[in-house]
């Protein structure tokens, strides 16, 4: 706790995610208690990625991917956020896209350089995808 | 994860959910999604808008008339071509408040504070009043001849006569250092 407390006051707009402790298990973000090696960022990473580049991912899929990675004490890498929204792509879900992307802002707390970071880096994927962001839409 | 389960008891809890009546039965209407009456079916998927869950189990608006239907499909084709209003829309329609709107402020403090202040004002009245009417008449000790005597024979009697009492009495001059 201590950990990831320290981690997020470090404030940068390179350091997103957090090494995360556990299994493989999505739900599994404790530590060591049970003697399991400690997951590295880009194992992380690349697990999140391909939950959600599942090509039949279903709406529950993406719901409960979100909601859990948005539960975790970190910001989503922009891969992680790109394949999310591809995600809502292929379940015609644009809504959900915006919705995404407001709740990266609103994990990034008091870091106020996390979320204009993780846009320009998602900027290919918004345009391809005509994915507006709240602020071109005026909902902030 | 305790958090997850938490958004599902916490939603109760929690005083921006805005619990939502099922499609099903007679009471559903379009926007019909009003603060909690006297019955939700809890065993339904429901609505709520919380920070750490992006993505509620159902939409806000979840009985969609022809416009909504045909913006529908229109989303089944490219984004692109949808249009600014558009695409508020098809937010909308799946959910109730933005991110800005969930974390509006809301002015319950002051209402908090005022209510304090009253509570306060009205336990100062119960005091005062219990001053006047509740408390018997004070001892005799307490009188000012008493208190003159009881405080010279104090001094006669050199009551802490190095650090205290005595000691702040100048006996030669008869007045306090």
């Amino acid at each position: 706790m201590f950990r990831a407390a320290v981690r997020l006051s470090v404030s940068g707009a390179r350091s997103l995610t957090r090494p995360q402790l556990g299994l493989t298990a999505p739900l599994a973000q404790r530590c060591y208690a049970h003697g399991g090696k400690l997951e590295s960022d880009e194992e992380f990473d690349a697990r999140w990625v391909t939950y959600f580049n599942k090509a039949d991912i279903d709406a529950w899929e993406l719901r409960k991917g979100m909601n859990t990675l948005i539960g975790y004490d970190l910001v989503p890498e922009p891969k992680i956020l790109e394949a999310a929204l591809r995600a809502c792509r292929r379940l015609n879900d644009l809504a959900s896209a915006i919705r995404i992307l407001e709740a990266v802002k609103d994990k990034s707390g008091p870091h106020k350089k996390i979320y204009p970071y993780l846009i320009q880096e998602l900027r290919p994927t918004l345009d391809e995808l005509g994915i507006s962001t709240p602020e071109e839409l005026g909902m902030d | 994860m305790l958090h997850l389960t938490t958004g599902r008891v916490g939603c109760l809890l929690s005083k921006q959910a805005v619990v939502a009546l099922t499609s099903s039965g007679a009471r559903m209407s379009s926007h019909g999604h009003h603060e909690v009456s006297d019955s939700v079916d809890m065993s339904q998927p429901m609505y709520w808008d919380r920070l750490d869950t992006p993505l509620p189990d159902r939409p806000w608006k979840d009985v969609l008339d022809s416009t909504d239907k045909s913006l529908k499909q229109k989303e089944k084709g490219p984004w692109t071509a949808l249009s600014k209003e558009e695409k508020i829309a098809l937010y909308r329609l799946k959910f109730n408040h933005t991110y800005p709107e969930m974390k509006r402020p809301s002015h319950e403090w002051k209402t908090v504070i005022g209510g304090m202040f009253i509570f306060f004002g009205i336990t100062g009245l119960v005091v005062f009043w219990q001053g006047h009417y509740v408390y018997p008449p004070q001892p005799h000790t307490f009188g000012e001849e008493w208190q003159a005597k009881q405080i010279q024979r104090m001094l006669d009697m050199r009551i802490n006569p190095i650090e205290g009492f005595s000691a702040q009495w100048d006996y030669k001059n008869k007045q306090w250092k």
